[in-house]
């Protein structure tokens, strides 16, 4: 075990050699415990100067074992796991679970259970992104925006509050369909929502995207070409600011997304900023989505029939599903059982993470923030 | 034509400021739209949703009984090992015996509010209950019992 005077004294002793080799290069740490981090996230920098000279991500302060927890749960219990991942598009987490767990019996859901998901799943991603928008705001030294996007989300969980009984971890989506029919009020509150959010969202604009101070921080920051985009992994907002094609609800349509009418947001300059424009807009196509959809509710069941054991054949399963961030995977491999063999959760925050370094070496330590701020991390989903 | 464009610049950097600080300002002057809740002064009129999860009970009636058989089903259904039930035997007037509830024990402490023993529960025998402030001094004050003293299973559920 090392005393406390012993890490303070090694510290010093590197930092020394380093400076005493000539190049002039100092390590600094960046988290666990960072604000602009948003969680455990640990980033050990070497600096020249200002210029960021290497960038290594530590992982692991809030690895759970996720993957291994599931295979001593059933294929019911493992889904309220999962949205302690990405607690952020949690419905979206659960989606995905479920769809791979359908895959694996077999079952037609109820065109009902399809749009309720839909519908939840693309409020999720409102919400999601309207938490960020505050957030990169706070990142960059704006305080107010946050509270602004607060304002909205908190609609959408009061709304997520009334008909799935959870504001953050909701465990709303089961296999075979949603574990209650929609509140009665749900409807009517969806609309009032977009109504508020299509008036707000002009102000959003005025406030961050138009500000001069804000721009010039983003612009020509954080550069990721669209061949680094691919080779590095990077899907969701991310790979679409750089100009490629990732969106599985285009890609490759679950559900409902077949029918309805979204565009795949494309920003070409692979910059901070292009980023940022990609989720502004994918917001208006979120709402496009529930406005096509909140009227025509099909009747129906909202679950269809399942046993109470469930039993997966043996075989491998892979569904992929488009969350807030990027391209989630669920591969579920099956011996038979009622449990399990192997789970693995492709997240996108850990490819994301690995294009971090490309970016931003060469640049300015405060640009740093400006670029991980656009990557929009959740450590759990990375570190799982 | 340097200087025109740096003109045209401050021009356009002042009007992009001002337009951010109008939003800001006009909520300072309009306060009718804060819409900040002050909890807990503001506990008395807390609207929460009937489907809000904030923890397990069982439903009591009037004459103090419930509908639980200690069937499991829940115990099994449950992922963090909440639910632990314990049961006894009944012996009916005419010699016959019957499993039947004991104890209903409840950690509160390793619960989630995920659902899945309400929906597991055949007899709808338990549900979520709104009370969210769970905070005590005590950890050993959040293992509950949740059948009531004296109460017994109602007649005619199986």
């Amino acid at each position: 075990m090392y005393t406390e005077t012993q890490i303070v004294h090694n510290n010093t002793k590197t930092t020394v050699d380093g400076a005493l080799d000539g190049t002039g290069e100092m390590v600094i740490n960046v988290g666990p415990q960072h604000p602009a981090t948003h969680g455990v996230l640990h980033l050990v920098i070497t600096l020249n100067g200002e210029t960021i000279k290497k960038l290594e991500p530590h992982l692991g302060y809030i690895h759970r074992s996720i993957e291994k927890m599931c295979e001593s749960l059933s294929y019911r219990q493992f889904i309220y796991v999962t949205s302690r991942m990405d607690y952020l598009s949690s419905h979206i987490n659960n989606h995905a679970c479920a769809l791979t767990v359908e895959k694996g019996l077999q079952l037609e859901i109820p065109p009902r259970a399809q749009v309720i998901r839909v519908l939840m799943d693309e409020l999720t991603r409102i919400a999601s992104h309207e938490l960020w928008w505050g957030a990169m705001a706070m990142d960059l030294g704006a305080f107010t925006p946050f509270f602004y996007a607060f304002r909205e989300r908190e609609t959408i969980t009061d709304i997520m509050e009334e008909t799935c009984g959870a504001r953050l971890t909701m465990n709303y989506m089961v296999p075979g369909g949603v574990m209650y029919d929609i509140h009665p009020n749900f409807q009517r509150r969806v609309k009032d929502f977009i109504t508020l959010f299509k008036s707000k969202i002009d102000e959003y604009n005025d406030l961050v995207t138009g500000n001069i101070i804000f721009q010039n921080r983003m612009k020509g920051v954080g550069k990721l070409s669209a061949e680094d985009a691919i080779s590095f992994g990077c899907t969701g907002p991310v790979a679409r600011g750089s100009g490629v094609k990732s969106d599985i609800r285009k890609l490759f349509p679950y559900e409902v997304y077949d029918k309805v009418e979204f565009d795949e947001i494309l920003e070409t300059e692979g910059d901070s900023f292009a980023r940022y424009m990609v989720r502004i807009r994918e917001m208006h196509q979120s709402v496009r989505i529930i406005e096509q959809l909140i009227d025509n509710i099909p009747e129906g069941d909202f679950q269809a029939k399942t046993k109470a054991v469930l039993k997966l054949p043996k075989g491998e399963f892979y569904t992929r599903v488009e969350t807030a961030r990027g391209e989630l995977g669920v591969y579920i491999v099956s011996e038979g059982g009622t449990t399990p063999y192997r789970i693995k959760f492709r997240s996108p925050g850990f490819s994301n993470l690995s294009a971090l370094e490309h970016m931003v070496v060469g640049s300015k330590l405060g640009d740093l923030m400006a670029t991980m701020g656009t990557l929009d991390l959740v450590i759990p989903d990375i570190d799982r | 034509m340097f200087i025109k464009e740096y003109i045209s610049d401050i021009y356009h950097a002042v009007k992009s400021l001002l337009t951010g600080m109008k939003t800001t300002g006009g909520y300072f002057i309009r306060p009718g739209e804060i819409i900040t809740q002050q909890y807990p002064e503001n506990r008395a009129d807390l609207n929460l949703s009937e489907r809000f999860r904030g923890e397990v009970v069982m439903i009591h009636d009037e004459n103090n009984e419930h509908a639980c058989t200690g069937c499991t089903a829940c115990e099994l259904a449950c992922p963090n090992a909440t639910i632990k039930i314990i049961t006894k035997f009944d012996v009916s007037p005419d010699g016959k015996k019957k499993k039947a509830l004991d104890t209903f024990v409840y950690h509160l402490e390793l619960c989630t509010m995920c659902n899945l023993c309400v929906e597991a529960c055949p007899t709808d025998a338990i549900k979520m209950a709104q009370n969210f402030e769970h905070s005590v001094y005590d950890r050993s004050k959040l293992t509950k019992k949740l059948n009531q003293p004296g109460s017994k299973i109602r007649e005619g559920v199986e």
